[in-house]
């Protein structure tokens, strides 16, 4: 049987993976939560009320990505909107991780609720936006990947994407059948 | 009890002076996101119907953005609070 989502027909949503695939998912939403460590922290006191000190865009792309900016060509208003936002905006994100995470734990063959799907929905999307941001992906086909040699650590980034996209996709179509 | 006094300070408004003039949530294309996820997304989000929001998300494909939504400023910066939540590439925009 296929791994990935699945819908059944008593309505549950199921995902079973491969051990290894597991691994892999562990692995990249470690180095996901770590990289939001570059992020401005600012003052606690006011980091616990959800406002943040940062009003620029993050220098990473990946990180600029991920936490874009609220408005264009209005500097002022998009550092504002940044200050309150960017710090929920990265609890989502992480919260978003550990559940992924926990639902990895529980073994190969997983039930999911609601809350656990949508998790899995924007957690598998923010690895796809960030490993595709590395990976600089274009709308003009991948086909310069198809040349790489199978050892190039691009070609396995690049695998490792279209991996993701399957998975996430085969996640919205379950979620269609509602 | 005090009275008016006789000259009014104008406040300093530097925006956002016409409440009536809605504001505007716009989508902007992105290479990564899937067609099928950003359709879900905006049926999510917005409680569009499956055709309104594929109309929207091809808007946002072949356009290179879409205007999804629109309200007052406060409405449209909690839409694109939850768009980023999501991944999407949503901005903020006055009406002109």
């Amino acid at each position: 049987m296929p791994g990935g989502f699945r819908r059944h027909r008593d309505g549950g949503l199921s995902l079973r993976l491969e051990p290894v695939e597991g691994q892999v998912i562990e692995n990249l939403l470690g180095q996901l939560t770590r990289l939001y460590d570059d992020l401005p922290k600012g003052d606690p006191g006011l980091a616990e009320l959800g406002i943040s000190e940062s009003t620029e865009a993050p220098d990473d792309p990946v990180l600029a990505r991920l936490f874009p900016d609220g408005y264009r060509d209005d500097d002022k208003a998009s550092g504002e909107f940044r200050r309150y936002t960017e710090a929920s905006l990265r609890d989502g994100k992480e919260r978003d991780a550990s559940i992924v995470l926990k639902c990895l734990a529980q073994g190969p063959d997983v039930r999911l609720d609601e809350e656990q799907a949508q998790a899995w929905l924007r957690a598998l999307n923010d690895l796809r936006l960030a490993i595709g941001t590395r990976l600089d992906i274009t709308e003009d086909g991948h086909e310069r990947f198809a040349d790489l040699e199978f050892d190039d650590p691009v070609y396995a980034m690049y695998v490792t994407y279209d991996w993701l996209t399957q998975l996430q996709d085969s996640l919205v179509q379950c979620l269609f059948q509602r | 009890m005090s009275t008016a006094p006789a000259e009014l300070h104008r406040p300093d408004v530097d925006e956002d002076v016409s409440p009536d003039l809605p504001w505007l949530t716009i989508v902007w294309n992105d290479p990564i996101n899937l067609m099928s996820y950003v359709t879900y997304v905006f049926q999510t989000v917005f409680g569009y119907a499956k055709e309104k929001a594929e109309k929207l998300m091809m808007d946002v494909h072949h356009k290179g953005r879409a205007v999804v939504d629109s309200g007052t400023r406060e409405e449209m910066e909690r839409n694109v609070e939850v768009l980023h939540s999501y991944g999407l590439w949503a901005t903020v925009k006055r009406d002109d």
